[in-house]
Formats: structure tokens, sequence, C-alpha cells
């Protein structure tokens, strides 16, 4: 978490100053808390499709500090080699997938993942999909929840819902009381858990992967929490009241876990500070490396969009 | 014996998942159903787990597929028609198209499209959709015309490492017969002379092929001889074949049965004009069919479409100019 928001800052500062070909730096602040549940619940063997607030889950499934840098500079020594930035990042033989832009197309992508494990006789993996509550509404959300259920996958559905989709409140969003009312009508089992709270957060989610893994079918965990930034840098979010910043899912889930931590003497504030200083010292190790690698050149670039070569008709490399 | 269009498609998927381990077949109903055309008749039982049920869901088919084949399986598709692959746009041209392209890893899967008019099917189970598809980079287009090519062509398509849209024309699914299943095949990406000539080229692919062939008959009784180009993929196009055979005859026509704004036969035109403006004798042609939602009743359902006496009024027209 602590990695992961000190990421995000140095991301935006170096928004701020220019730096990020393409202009958008999209980050997970206030949302950390369940992403890393999400991340760390997941081992080596397992599939996730975080999405834009998951920077958090990314570093704890496994990715490094350098590639997220790396992408997000787009650098051709990145993940996805200057061919997409920010967060469409992933390393799919790893498990990893990069999202693309469209809400709820992730999910399927998941249970696909998870029905070739199946083929292959793999029954103790599990997927999870993040998607926020904005995301719910799309119909390929609802098809591939309900594709999940009737295959029975291992599949995790984390919903963040974190009261605003870019500017839309909730209010024009949805109707029902909560999401997680939706899993009932999936005949999948739904959680609810307070994505302020990283201790709960990790109890629910770890519970929700295992029950997924141990053949429970699709699990739904819908975590109520604030977006503490814009939709991207561009993004001062004004539009969020200060009523609701001040309620209980306006909690800084970094602040709620620092309090828990030193208030159960399970770590001291020196050491607290120190996970920052180690913390910085890798984000600032990899902007470093990250700025001195070189720049994609056209003329590097195959333009090729097949893996089968010799089919590729050759529009772009003709004189 | 004689083998349908519609029989070469099921005896390639048989084929493929008797051969490759890799392969399931993933639509609506084409389980112990056996489709809505009967293209995984028996599959199901014969291979079992392996032929499954899908609920309506075209965006999570297609998704589905994504993550199989990313993890090393050869998923086929059923589209139950290719109108209802629509749905599934998004996840076609923006992830699988995308997939190879963002990651180096490849993203191989068929999409079954059965494709095309037959009469009274109305406006949303008669489209041809080859030119959306292939405006979109990273995906292989197959309009097979023939048996030989609807089962040679499939086995190619799942062998490839690509995203395959295998339009089969529904048309052509119990008309067209051939003696046996081929044994060797055309490489995928290489037009067929379907009949040669000298007087003007017919570039067609798909159903209307058959249509060219029968006007270049009919108008061969009239002394004029006209060479048919089956294109038999639209993407990649051959323009090679395409020139070459403008080259021999200096005029040209191109048909398709989509819609007329853009698409293949717009594409075969420009690559002609571009390439080939020297070698042509009068202004390249194109039929397609109207520029209306595709009609219910079967007479004006034939209207719609081009047929041999469309294009056979096109072609004395092209002669003409």
């Amino acid at each position: 978490m602590t990695l992961a928001r000190t990421l995000d800052e140095k991301l935006a500062s170096l928004y701020r100053a220019g730096k990020i070909p393409g202009g958008g730096v999209y980050l997970g602040r206030g949302q950390e808390a369940l992403s890393v549940a999400t991340g760390i619940s997941l081992r080596k063997g397992d599939v996730f499709a975080p999405l834009i607030r998951d920077g958090a889950g990314r570093l704890a499934f496994g990715e490094t500090p350098l590639e997220a840098v790396r992408t997000c500079l787009g650098s051709p020594l990145g993940p996805m080699r200057s061919r997409d930035g920010n967060v469409h990042r992933g390393k799919p033989r790893e498990g990893y997938l990069p999202m693309i832009s469209h809400l709820g197309a992730m999910i399927s992508v998941v249970n696909g993942v998870l029905m070739a494990h199946r083929f292959k006789g793999k029954t103790d993996t599990a997927g999870a999909a993040s998607i926020g509550e904005g995301g719910t509404s799309t119909g390929a959300c609802h098809e591939a929840i309900n594709q999940a259920a009737v295959e029975k996958l291992p599949l995790i559905l984390v919903v963040a819902d974190n009261q605003y989709a870019y500017s839309t409140p909730n209010t024009r969003q949805f109707a029902c009381r909560s999401l997680v009312d939706r899993a009932i009508g999936y005949g999948v089992e739904g959680h609810s858990v307070d994505g302020t709270d990283l201790h709960a957060c990790l109890r629910t989610i770890g519970a929700a992967v295992e029950r997924a893994r141990s053949g429970r079918g699709p699990q739904m965990v819908v975590a109520k929490l604030l977006r503490l930034c814009g939709h991207g840098e561009h993004d001062d979010a004004s539009y969020i009241s200060a009523q609701l910043k001040n309620s209980p899912a306006g909690r800084d889930c970094m602040e709620v876990a620092r309090e828990e931590l030193i208030g159960n003497a399970w770590a001291t504030t020196a050491e607290l500070a120190d996970w920052q200083t180690q913390s910085s010292a890798q984000v600032e190790e990899a902007v470093a490396i990250a700025q001195k690698d070189p720049q994609p050149d056209p003329a590097d670039e195959g333009w090729c969009a097949l893996a089968t070569k010799h089919l590729a008709e050759g529009f772009n490399g003709a004189p | 014996m004689s083998i349908t269009y519609l029989d070469a498609i099921r005896e390639a998927q048989a084929r493929a998942l008797r051969e490759d381990p890799r392969v399931y077949i993933y639509g609506q109903d084409v389980g112990a159903f056996g489709g809505a055309f009967k293209a995984t008749k028996g599959l199901a039982k014969d291979f079992p787990g392996r032929v499954i049920d899908a609920p309506i869901s075209e965006d999570a088919i297609i998704g589905s597929a994504i993550g199989a084949a990313i993890e090393g399986f050869r998923p086929i598709i059923e589209m139950q028609f290719a109108d209802f692959s629509t749905p599934a746009f998004n996840q076609i041209i923006n992830h699988a198209a995308t997939f190879y392209w963002r990651t180096q890893v490849p993203c191989p899967l068929v999409i079954r499209l059965p494709s095309g008019g037959t009469s009274g099917s109305g406006p949303f189970h008669s489209q041809s959709l080859e030119a959306l598809y292939a405006h979109y980079p990273g995906l292989v287009v197959m309009t097979p015309a023939t048996v030989e090519d609807a089962y040679s062509m499939l086995l190619e398509a799942v062998a490839i490492d690509d995203p395959v849209i295998f339009c089969e024309h529904k048309f052509l699914y119990y008309h067209l017969k051939a003696e046996k299943l081929p044994e060797e095949a055309m490489p995928v990406g290489k037009a067929r002379i379907a009949r040669f000539g000298r007087d003007a080229t017919i570039v067609a692919y798909s159903a209307m092929v058959h249509e060219a062939l029968a006007v270049a008959e009919e108008m061969a009784g009239e002394g004029t001889e006209l060479e048919v180009v089956d294109l038999r993929s639209v993407k990649p196009l051959d323009t090679d074949t395409i020139v070459a055979s403008v080259a021999r005859t200096g005029r040209l026509l191109c048909v398709g049965e989509a819609f007329p704004w853009g698409g293949v036969t717009a594409e075969v035109v420009a690559r002609v004009a571009c390439e080939a403006f020297g070698l042509l004798d009068a202004p390249p042609q194109r039929l397609n069919a109207k520029d209306t939602p595709i009609p219910f009743h079967p007479n004006l359902w034939s209207t719609h479409r081009p047929t041999a006496r469309s294009i056979a009024d096109a072609v004395r027209n092209l002669l003409r100019l």
C-alpha cells in the first residue's frame, strides 16, 4: 500500500511536470486497501484482471515499480513496449491481464482463462477481476458474471463502489439498495466490506478467494469507499461533496491501516517511516532507470498486427 | 457420396477436435442440439466436454475465448448468425484483434459467422460483415466459396495464431456439393482463378462467386469470355492475382453481397486504380447490395442483392465503356 501510494504520488508529480506522454495518469488513491487485498489474496498460477485504480493490487500480484513506471513513461523496455500505456499494462503469460478501456470486458476473459485451467485439469486456481460500480452497469459485466455462474468458475469479482464513475454519482448509476443484492440474482455468493479498512478487506477477499478456489463458484465482493482523487489527474473532482468526504466512506484507507497497526502494536511509527523510506527509494530508482530508457523509434517498429507475419498485407512497409 | 458446404464445415471441426486437443467449440445451441444449422451435429457426443453450449452472451462468449486462447487453447466460436456478432464487436475488434500487438502473446481463435442472405431471412439474419471486420488490424477474414475451401480454410483458420473471422455463407450450406473432401489446398491469402477468360475480370467472393460463374457461363454462349477471380480471403486480399487478371482482360467488375458504402469491392477497385491504372481499358466497376437494410420478402430480397442477372447487366455495361 505504501509503495503503491508513493508510486502514485510520483506519477502524479511526473504528470504535473509534463513527463507523461499522452497526458493521462489515473491513480488509486483511497482504493489501495481493497486493491492490495485482492492482489495479495491471489497466488502464482492465478489470474488477475485489474482496472485503473489497482496500482496496489498490481504490485501485490507481482508487478515491479519499474514495469509500472516504464509503461507510464512509454518506454520500449516496458511490458507493453510503448504500444500501450499507463493503466493498460500486464503480463498475460503470468496471469496478469492488460485491461482494455471498455469496462466489463476483462471479466469474461478471466472466465476464459479459468475455463482453460479447467480443461487442463488445474482445479486449484482462482481468478479475480476488478470493476467499479459504474462498470457494473455494462452489459459485458452482466454477461460475464452470469457466464461464470453458469460455468461455476472460481471467479472473484471485486466491485469498488467508490461513489462516482468519473463525475456520475451512484444515484444516476443504479437503483438497488446495494450492488451486493445483485449476487443472489446471479446465483453467486455476495459479500460486503468496508473498503477503507485494510484488515476487513484482507479478511473478506481472502475468504472469497478461498471459497472460489474450493469450488463454491463465483464470489462477488462489494466494497464501499470513496475515490480520493479525480478520475484522472486532469480532473479536480470538485463535484464530490464535503459531506461525502467527511463520511465513513471518505476515510483514507492508509490512515485507517496506520492507526490499526500502531493501535495494536503490530508495527511502530519508526517501522512505518522505514517502509515509507524504502518505498520512496524503490520508486525513485525505478523512475531514474526508466527516464534513461531509449525512446521508441518508428523505424524499429515492425508495424505488423498479426502473429502470422506472412498473412500481413504490408500496407505500412510499402514505400 | 456427396458432401455439402455445411458437411465440410462440420467435418473440418470434427477433424480439428480429433487432431488437436487444444480445440474446443463454444456457442449457442452447439452442444447436444448440434447448432442452429447443424454445423456441430454429433460433435458434443463424439467429443465430450469440448463442445459447449453458451448463454446468449456474445460479448462474454468472445471474451472467454480470448482468455482460453491466450492460455494456449484454440477455441472455435459459432455465432448463431453473423448478424449476432455485433454485440461482441467490442471484444472482437478492441480486444482479440489488439491482443497480440499489445502483448506479443498470440490470441488464436476462430469466429464462425453464418453470413449472407437466404430468402425470407430479413434484416437481422442476412448480413455480410466481412468488410466491417477486415477494417480492423489484427484480424484475418476468410470468405470461402467452395466446399473444398470451407473445409481446408476452416482447418487453416484453427492453425493460424491470430483471430480469424470465418464468413461461411448460409446460402451455400445445402446448395453446394462436392464429391469428396480435399487433400490439398491453396494457401490462405491466395486468390483463385475460378474461370479463365480474356474480355473482363469479375472479382467476387463467397456466394457471389457462383453468381459470377453463372454469368460467365451464360455469356460464353454469346462469345464473351469472362475471367472470375474468387478472393477466398478478403484479408489478406490477394492484390497480385487481381492485378494479373486485370492485366489480361483490361476490365474489372468487383461484386460483393455486402452493403455498398466502402467495403471489399471498394477496396479492390481502389487497389487496382492505385496500382494498375495503366492496365485498365475502362473505369473499374463495382456491384453491391442496395443501401438499405436487407428486406424480408423474397421478391424484394432477390432484387436487393446482386444476382446473375444484375451482374450480367453490369458486365454488359462494363464491356461498352
